[in-house]
């Protein structure tokens, strides 16, 4: 990989591989910004990106016990995107999916497992993409206010995806980082988890949003837009105003007083 | 195992409202990972104790019944009889026979979890006998009637006051006052105790492991309660089970190491008690009978299964401490003496999936469980494993299976797809109002949405899809 270490080579410099953009489902019906935030990272980091035509990565059927169906749509994700150099999603949960999982959707030593694996291989967490393979080390981004980080689960515990998004995050002129109480503990989203249970999601959500309010941040970031929609819902319904935001629009630039994310 | 399970949505409603048990669970999401990691962080090599531990509960699992031959056998040398018990009936039958052959009528407990699943002291009570929980929390939960809400700390939800109510109602407390505070229920509790011990004429402990190597029952407390139970009697009777077995004495250390620390963030309980056998010639002390009773009670059914690595588990509740769900909903919502995220795994093995097909499904599956297990279980693959069995024994058309069929057959039309997220990202744009800053809310959705509005809000989306903006932007 290149030892490049700012994003700022994207003025006609040879590129530096394909992205397929995996953009995910959530992103594609609620926040489309995310991902041309995503788009707009790649790019600046020399990457050439595309959008296959793509649909969900199969983690809810996964998730709920249905390993056939998971693995039909996984089938599906491995044809169209194998042929990038780099599959990049901007959430821990569906790259996760990628990447941990889908080899263990194939039975053992067949052609199918083989070409999960090697997708798996080249499937990336977006800010792990731009730390760890791009070298990004700063991002061309103001933000005047406090951020906290929440981990997304998924991206924390199967992807190791916790000190690139806080580097990142810390490059930015005018933030400030502030840690909340256990940023790791789970949101209470947990996927179809939060529409069957959701007097329990509530519950773990009510002490996350504890946990964020006691570091009077402006802004919640995460790297995942389920958690970000629980618990922007949430903060929303109890009438707090945190805004909740994804890890990608505030590297972007697409976050603060005058570029607002809302649509 | 009976269970009340299948009242999970109930119960954890009920948990839910509960003031003072929210309160304790506070505290158990707050402290308890807190001084779990500050043991850890003492020890530089704690990942690879870990490691450790699990190599040596994979190696005695593979070879279970030839370390509890061994251990039976050394068990037998050194005087004592060990008892194999295939179900729970059949162990506390075997309990309830050595209580009788020893003509005794006064019995006395320490903590022990697999009594509690094998409900051994309602048998024993029913046979007519006399059974004294000795560790406090467990004999505060006795005295109400209740099942364990935490498995290391059983009375978790019961309040100081609840505490004191309780001893004012089943002791006789004019000899020592009222009960204000802490340290004075704990000396009530003590000199209720003291004469328990002395008069008991069986004591019956758990065992946290049974050494191959030497024939040792390593019990592990904090009260030092087991260690009178089992040396004041006549008759210790050790009740565990079969998956307790550890190969030798090294391999006890590493997992003591590994336990202290996970349960309760120490180095050490404050005792660890090794017991051999009956008294021996010329020893002023101990027991003259020692009994242990090995039970099945569905793990060999385990064995060689997906579910083998739950057989690992040392019981040292960490997981529970860092479930989002347990810390939400307490113990007793599970409907079993087995809760958090290893509950919801043994549960189904235990009393039947049918039974308990509500604990795997009411996962986040954050992994924060798997993470902290000192023998590295994988919980959320065990629980998603447990959900796969469970949607396939759901009928055709049921409603569960219907949606993922249709999620599934969607995915793979990307023309139906494609329409189907459109017609949602309007649809979801024409139900939402306008909110601060701009931004516009779904207050409320009908039917299935309702499960999502009824908590919170859902942030309207712009209406167009980010693939169509992008292909229209790029063309």
């Amino acid at each position: 990989m290149s030892d490049t270490t700012t994003a700022t080579n994207d003025s006609g410099a040879r590129p530096r591989g394909r992205v397929a953009l995996f953009v995910t489902c959530l992103v594609d019906l609620y926040r489309p910004e995310i991902g041309f935030a995503a788009v707009q990272l790649l790019e600046r980091a020399g990457f050439v990106v595309e959008v296959p035509r793509q649909g969900c990565c199969g983690q809810p059927n996964f998730n709920s016990g249905d390993r056939a169906g998971a693995g039909k749509i996984a089938s599906r994700v491995i044809d169209r995107f194998a042929p990038f150099d780099y599959v990049v999603a901007p959430s821990g949960s569906c790259a996760a999916m990628l990447r941990v999982h889908y080899p263990g959707l194939f039975s053992a030593g067949s052609e199918a497992r083989r070409a999960a694996a090697r997708l798996a291989e080249k499937t990336f967490e977006l800010t792990s993409f731009l730390y760890d393979i791009a070298g990004l080390r700063e991002v061309a981004a103001e933000l005047d206010g406090v951020v906290t980080y929440h981990d997304g689960c998924s991206g924390l515990r199967e992807l190791g995806v916790a000190r690139q998004p806080r580097e990142l995050l810390k490059s930015i002129s005018g933030i400030e980082l502030r840690e909340m109480n256990q940023p790791d503990a789970c949101c209470g989203f947990g996927g179809l988890f939060c529409m069957k249970y959701p007097e329990i999601s509530e519950r773990i959500t009510g002490s996350k949003v504890r946990d964020i309010l006691a570091t009077d941040a402006d802004y919640l970031v995460a790297g995942d837009l389920g958690c970000l929609l629980q618990m922007a819902g949430t903060l929303e319904r109890n009438g707090h105003a945190v805004k909740a935001v994804h890890v990608a629009e505030v590297l972007a630039g697409m976050i603060g007083p005058d570029r607002s994310a809302d649509h | 195992m009976e269970t009340t399970s299948r009242q999970f949505r109930q119960l954890s409603r009920h948990a839910l409202e509960q003031a003072t048990l929210q309160h304790s669970l506070d505290g158990v999401r707050e402290i308890m990972p807190r001084i779990r990691a500050a043991a850890l962080a003492e020890r530089g090599d704690f990942d690879a104790l870990c490691d450790r531990a699990r190599d040596i509960r994979e190696r005695t699992l593979r070879q279970l019944d030839s370390y509890l031959e061994a251990f039976e056998r050394r068990v037998q040398a050194a005087g004592g009889t060990v008892h194999w018990a295939a179900t729970g009936e059949e162990a506390c039958r075997i309990v309830a026979q050595i209580c009788r052959d020893a003509g005794a009528e006064r019995l006395i407990k320490s903590k022990s979890m697999v009594t509690e699943e094998i409900e051994l002291n309602a048998a024993l009570e029913r046979d007519g006998f006399t059974v004294t929980e000795t560790d406090l929390g467990e004999y505060i939960i006795q005295l109400r009637g209740e099942k364990p809400s935490h498995i290391l700390a059983p009375s978790l939800h019961v309040t100081l006051d609840e505490v004191a109510e309780t001893f004012h109602q089943h002791h006789d407390i004019e000899r020592s006052g009222p009960l204000t505070n802490a340290t004075e229920m704990l000396a009530e509790a003590r000199s209720i105790m003291r004469d328990k011990f002395l008069q008991a004429d069986v004591g019956i402990t758990g065992a946290n492991f049974l050494v191959a190597e030497t024939g040792a029952a390593v019990i592990v407390t904090n009260e030092g309660n087991a260690d009178l139970t089992a040396s004041l009697p006549d008759t210790h009777i050790v009740v565990t089970g079969i998956e307790k077995a550890v190969p030798t004495l090294d391999d006890v250390g590493v997992l003591l190491r590994v336990l202290a620390r996970s349960a309760i963030g120490e180095r050490l309980s404050n005792y660890t008690t090794f017991v051999h056998g009956p008294r021996r010639d010329g020893e002023a002390s101990g027991p003259a009978n020692y009994h242990v009773v090995l039970v099945d009670n569905g793990r060999s059914e385990m064995l060689g299964t997906e579910f083998q690595d739950m057989l690992r588990c040392i019981r040292c509740s960490a997981c529970l401490n860092h479930c989002p769900v347990y810390t939400a909903i307490g113990g007793h919502a599970y409907g079993s003496v087995y809760s958090g995220p290893m509950g919801a795994v043994l549960t189904p093995a235990f009393a039947g999936l049918p039974a308990a097909a509500h604990l795997p499904n009411a996962s986040t599956f954050c992994g924060r469980c798997e993470a902290v297990c000192p023998v590295r279980i994988p919980l959320p693959s065990l629980l998603r494993r447990w959900r796969q069995r469970e949607l396939n024994a759901r009928p055709v058309m049921d409603g569960q299976r219907f949606g993922l069929g249709l999620w599934r057959w969607l995915n793979h039309w990307p023309p139906a797809y494609s329409l189907a997220i459109r017609c949602a990202a309007r649809v979801l744009r024409r139900l939402s109002v306008p909110g601060r800053g701009g931004q516009r809310w779904i207050r409320r959705l009908p039917l299935l949405g309702a499960a999502w509005t009824d908590c919170r809000d859902l942030p309207a989306p712009p209406g167009r899809t980010f693939q169509d903006e992008w292909r229209r932007r790029r063309s």
